[in-house]
């Protein structure tokens, strides 16, 4: 909502000096988005009076001028042919900025005169485009007065107007706010009406169904006859144009000045253009109308129109037609000022996708009381501008019944508002924004303006109480809390923290990718539901809710290669998609390893990155969420985006709690990735609950006096045997005695025959109540051989 | 007397000459052996009379002493000379480069979540979630956003498809539907952080699609706007770190309260950098007020009975704020360069008493 400073003048008689209007529109609640104020380019620029002008002795063309700038006399060098002596110019100094390019005025020489300012143009001064000379003064003021303050210069506000605040999309609105505010008094001087002289030829009726009445209530029409329509006046067009409107004709100049200056949208048609009378009804199926804005509209049943015997010519409250508008040549005006219902008009214009300054107003709430008043004041405009005769009012629909009273309890303020505010205050605020109120018992019954349709009930009276005696009165009362804090997250957040943290602390970076991603990508991980797509997305390759956050962390792994980090360790814990009904999303800790363990190094060669690598970092993640990775089984049904050789799931019982592998090279290739890649996916909602104890007291440490002892076996068994089962073996051979078992060796070749591998194990054996004798490790290793026997069909190496 | 004081004379000056332990052990078994010299000298003693031998007895006992404490000087000696030696050659290159250990970071985001997290957590507030895809009901119509109310024009909200009734879900726009669930699922009093990501259609210099939001409710009997002027300033002044960061409420709208109110804060662009805390210009960082009478009608709870209010900010804007990144859409780029610049230690976990940042 943009306005000039003279425009808001015309309602608020006020002499408040232009800072302090823009900080009280801001405390109430008018957020002020810029004020462009041409006094602040002119800063430096002086009147000043041209005592003599020579010729310059070395040109045809320049002058040189004595110039007097109130204190001292300067000589200035000016090419201008209307300089003369005698007149009263505008002269910048060594050091002003010249508005139009910017630079900074030097002292210098011209032609071997030297020049100590410059005489101005208009257009120097970014103040219109007249460059035929320098400004030549019409004023009293001394020499040496800044030029801001003999220019009547109209600074342009620019105001974000909250969708409650129709009646601020209106000038008049927005300096009843200042006024009451105490910024100065509002200018309320009732609207004249104009005496008709003959009846409108045109007619109105309203024709709505039963039910449906209130999309229009109140329709006043009239026609003026005999107007002459060409440019509107300059301070019109002048206003128009400072807030970015493009004046049209007078016609269309009018309803755009009422529109801005008292938020009510009005309408013209060329009357000879209209046949017959004007009907506000729903539009049939089927017919259509060519807008304004020159694309043709299919209508529907739904949509509020204007129409004629031809059919619709408007579309209520959006726009008119193009075939009834108003052009140079129309002699005969049908003026319409209606009432229109928000939800009616936002949704004409929603489903025909026509933003306009009328439907910005409808849709927000236009005051009902203002359509006479509108009515009026345009006839009286379009009388003065463009002559002609009026004719009476023709009426249709009523203006609907005044709001009921809201009851107010004044100590609301303070229970609700926190503000400490004498009533007597509040009825002086209510009174100036229009409110009448009426005590009643306990409390006011306080009737709204009709402007404000925004304001419904007793919270609203009390945020109109705090807005303007400010919110900076409100004092800030410190929270009432527990004298100690209780623990703020959940078992899954704290969770997720551990986990992201034990996770980096691995060497694997944090990402926040997007929860959507690339439909022809989201096949290969699984995706197929149709309702997962988004409907509007931002772009095709952000189309559908992610089914894994994997993909986005290998294209990521894949642009840090681009950019030559070819090593990204990266991770995130987001959510994936399953369904499209709220809920229907997991929360996963994914990560992703490309390239090699580190930098070449000369003590520490790195290794490409492997599946174990990725089974680590799941696994890590698992520890790092509370859960006992000894219970953990691997299975090797791994989805389908991992290396069918080389991946496998974590089990917790029948529970896939992660996957994790090589990432299958087929799908890498297809995100455009190049390189081969390992990654993992921790399903953080599958894990079972952390079980609450009763306390926190930890089992006695149970160590063993007696020396442990470490026993190397190397098995050969059969290439397919899986470390698992023969880990799994030898720790079930003496549960008691066996502490520990780990794999130092693997190897295939020659020595160990076709179809076989040797794999060798350390097994640390341990009695709690004894030191072992060696009769008795001798016969545990033999129960560990014929476990493994047994499990694997494996046999110690010869 | 004379040949035990030469024997003395010749054993320590032989120790002092040794060269090497094995040298040096020679003259010990020469001396104190079982067959060395002073050794013989004290088997003789058996033959004196006791007067003599008692004499004799002491003066080779102080001789055999003597030797001995020569012995062991000259074996340290010798030692660390050998091991000085040794030391000499094994010198190692001190200026090599470790090798390489590494570790990763933490986003930005996550940090600032657990930064906020742990001020309001200080003042009893827990931390609630709630689902991404929202219905229609969650996201606008229980805010007191109706169908076809202009604020929901402001929201560039992503949809999913059509279900067969006609309905559609939609990305939340804002985390304020977690109000809504936690309205419905708790009895007040209710005090509750809520963050998560959002969605907006929306994307240019300084928007994205996906963004975070951290929402903040409380539901009791008494709490009014002077207690949400005295939250968020005191949040402010944690927040950010710096003294005395000014706070400016002003009254703003959105459907879900009223009053409402814009919160700003202070900040200085002297010299094209921006700077939180005292100085002429405003930031604007969050919006807030009383919860609508409407929104915990929709929510079963007594307008009458309860009230409160809700903030809601952005996470990656005062993010940006308080560490000074420029662009928010590289917030979600994952470029490992950008992320070892602004993301922060693992092991630095946000607390109010032990600092939310270093």
């Amino acid at each position: 909502m943009k306005f000039t400073l003279s425009w808001l003048k015309e309602y608020l008689d006020t002499e408040a000096p232009l800072a302090t209007l823009d900080a009280a529109l801001t405390a109430l609640g008018l957020e002020v988005e810029g004020i462009e104020d041409p006094a602040a380019a002119l800063a430096g620029f002086i009147v000043a009076d041209v005592v003599e002008c020579a010729d310059h002795p070395d040109s045809d063309h320049l002058h040189v001028l004595a110039v007097n700038t109130g204190t001292e006399t300067v000589q200035v060098v000016c090419g201008a042919p209307n300089a003369h002596a005698g007149m009263k110019g505008i002269l910048a100094r060594p050091g002003v900025t010249i508005p139009i390019d910017g630079t900074v005025l030097k002292k210098g020489k011209i032609r071997g005169i030297e020049s100590q300012g410059m005489m101005c143009s208009f257009r120097e001064l970014c103040l219109g485009d007249d460059h035929a000379g320098i400004v030549e003064l019409d004023t009293d003021a001394p020499a040496g007065t800044p030029v801001a303050e003999v220019l009547s210069l109209d600074p342009v506000i620019d105001l974000s107007i909250t969708p409650n605040r129709a009646d601020c999309l209106g000038v008049r609105g927005i300096a009843r706010d200042l006024a009451a505010k105490g910024l100065g008094r509002f200018k309320d001087e009732p609207v004249a009406k104009v005496a008709g002289t003959f009846d409108s030829p045109v007619g109105v009726t309203i024709d709505l169904p039963a039910g449906q009445e209130k999309a229009c209530p109140l329709f006043v029409g009239r026609l003026i006859r005999g107007v002459k329509n060409g440019p509107s006046p300059k301070w019109v067009q002048d206003r128009l144009s400072a807030v970015g409107l493009r004046p049209i004709s007078a016609l269309v100049d009018i309803t755009n000045l009422v529109s801005l200056s008292r938020a009510r949208p009005l309408h013209v048609f060329d009357a000879n253009k209209l046949s017959g009378d004007v009907v506000v009804r729903f539009a049939k199926d089927g017919e259509t109308m060519t807008a304004l804005d020159g694309r043709d509209h299919a209508l529907r049943s739904d949509l509020l129109t204007i129409c004629d015997a031809a059919g619709p010519q408007s579309i209520a409250g959006v726009m008119g037609g193009a075939p009834t508008g108003c052009t140079e040549d129309t002699v005969d005006v049908f003026l319409e000022s209606a009432l229109f219902d928000t939800v009616a008009v936002a949704h004409a214009g929603r489903t025909l996708q026509i933003d306009s300054d009328a439907r910005y107003r409808f849709e927000r709430g236009v005051d009902p009381a203002s359509v006479f008043d509108g009515a009026e004041l345009a006839t009286a405009l379009i009388l003065e501008f463009c002559g002609g005769t009026a004719s009476h009012l023709v009426v249709a629909g009523a203006e609907p019944a005044p709001r009921a009273p809201i009851s107010f309890r004044p100590e609301r303020v303070k229970t609700l508002g926190g503000m400490n505010l004498p009533a007597a205050e509040m009825a002086e605020i209510l009174a100036r924004l229009g409110f009448a109120a009426a005590v009643e018992s306990e409390c006011l019954m306080v009737t709204p303006p009709s402007w404000r349709g925004d304001v419904a009930a007793e919270h609203d009276l009390v945020e109109e109480i705090l807005r303007v005696a400010g919110y900076d009165a409100v004092p800030a009362v410190p929270m009432p809390r527990p004298p100690m804090p209780k623990v703020a997250l959940t078992d899954a957040q704290r969770r997720r923290g551990w986990v992201r943290r034990t996770l980096a602390e691995r060497g694997l970076t944090e990402a926040v990718t997007f929860s959507f991603m690339d439909s022809r990508h989201a096949v290969l991980f699984g995706w197929s539901d149709p309702m997962l797509k988004v409907d509007n997305p931002i772009s095709s390759e952000l189309d559908v809710m992610r089914p894994s956050v994997l993909p986005n962390l290998i294209a990521a792994a894949g642009r840090n290669a681009a950019r030559g980090i070819a090593d990204a360790a990266l991770f995130e814990i987001g959510p994936q998609f399953f369904g499209p009904n709220p809920g229907e999303q997991c929360l996963v800790a994914a990560g992703v390893r490309a390239g090699k363990t580190g930098p070449r190094h000369w003590g520490a060669p790195p290794r490409a990155a492997d599946a174990l690598d990725a089974k680590a970092d799941a696994l890590a993640a698992l520890a790092a969420a509370g859960m006992a990775t000894g219970g953990v089984q691997v299975r090797r049904d791994a989805p389908t985006w991992y290396h069918p050789g080389q991946s496998g799931t974590l089990c917790l019982g029948r529970t896939v709690v992660a996957a994790f592998g090589a990432l299958h090279p087929g799908v890498v290739k297809k995100l455009g990735v190049k390189g081969r890649l390992v990654g993992f996916e921790v399903f953080l909602d599958s894990l079972p609950a952390i079980k609450k104890k009763a306390s926190k007291t930890r089992p006695l440490l149970k160590v063993s006096p007696y020396p442990a002892v470490d026993r190397d076996f190397a098995f050969v068994v059969d290439e397919t045997v899986e470390a698992e089962r023969l880990i799994r073996a030898v720790t079930g051979a003496d549960k008691a005695l066996v502490q520990e078992v780990s794999v130092f060796d693997v190897f295939t070749g020659d020595s160990v025959g076709a179809g076989k591998k040797s794999m060798a194990l350390s097994v640390t054996l341990q009695a709690m109540d004894r030191t072992l004798k060696d009769e008795e490790i001798e016969a545990t290793a033999q129960k560990i051989v014929a476990a493994v026997a047994q499990a694997t069909g494996g046999a110690l190496r010869a | 007397m004379d040949n035990l004081a030469s024997l003395r004379d010749e054993v320590l000056s032989a120790a002092a000459a040794a060269a090497t332990a094995a040298e040096l052990d020679e003259v010990r078994v020469a001396a104190l052996g079982k067959k060395g010299r002073l050794t013989g000298l004290m088997k003789e003693l058996g033959g004196l009379d006791p007067e003599t031998r008692k004499a004799r007895g002491q003066a080779l006992n102080a001789v055999k002493d003597e030797v001995a404490a020569a012995l062991d000087a000259r074996k340290t000696e010798l030692e660390d000379a050998a091991l000085n030696a040794r030391l000499a050659q094994e010198v190692a290159d001190v200026t090599l480069p470790v090798r390489p250990e590494v570790s990763g970071m933490i986003h930005p985001i996550s940090q600032t979540m657990d930064e906020v997290i742990a001020i309001f957590a200080q003042m009893g507030f827990t931390v609630a979630e709630g689902p991404e895809i929202e219905d229609d009901f969650h996201n606008f119509t229980a805010l007191n956003i109706p169908p076809e109310h202009p604020a929901r024009q402001m929201h560039d909200t992503f949809y999913l498809p059509e279900q067969a009734d006609g309905s559609r879900f939609v990305l939340r726009t804002h985390t304020s539907p977690v109000q809504i669930r936690t309205m419905q699922n708790q009895t007040p009093p209710i005090r509750i952080v809520a963050p998560g990501r959002t969605y907006r259609c929306d994307s240019d210099m300084t928007h994205t699609p996906m963004f975070h939001q951290i929402e903040g409710l409380v539901i009791d009997k008494a709490t009014h706007f002077g207690h949400l002027k005295g939250c968020l300033v005191e949040f402010v002044q944690t927040f950010f770190e710096v003294s005395e960061v000014p706070v400016r409420f002003r009254p703003s709208f959105f459907p879900f309260t009223e009053p409402s109110a814009e919160v700003d804060i202070g900040c200085s662009r002297k010299g094209g950098e921006l700077t939180i805390g005292a100085g002429d210009g405003w930031l604007e960082i969050l919006g807030c007020g009383m919860v609508h009478p409407n929104v915990l009608a929709a929510c079963g709870l007594d307008p009458d009975e309860y009230q409160g209010f809700a903030f809601g900010m952005g996470i990656e804007r005062i993010a940006m704020l308080k560490y000074g990144i420029p662009d928010l859409r590289t917030f979600f780029d994952a470029d490992l360069r950008w992320l070892k610049h602004y993301g922060f230690v693992p092991l630095d976990l946000p607390t109010v008493t032990g600092g939310l940042s270093r």
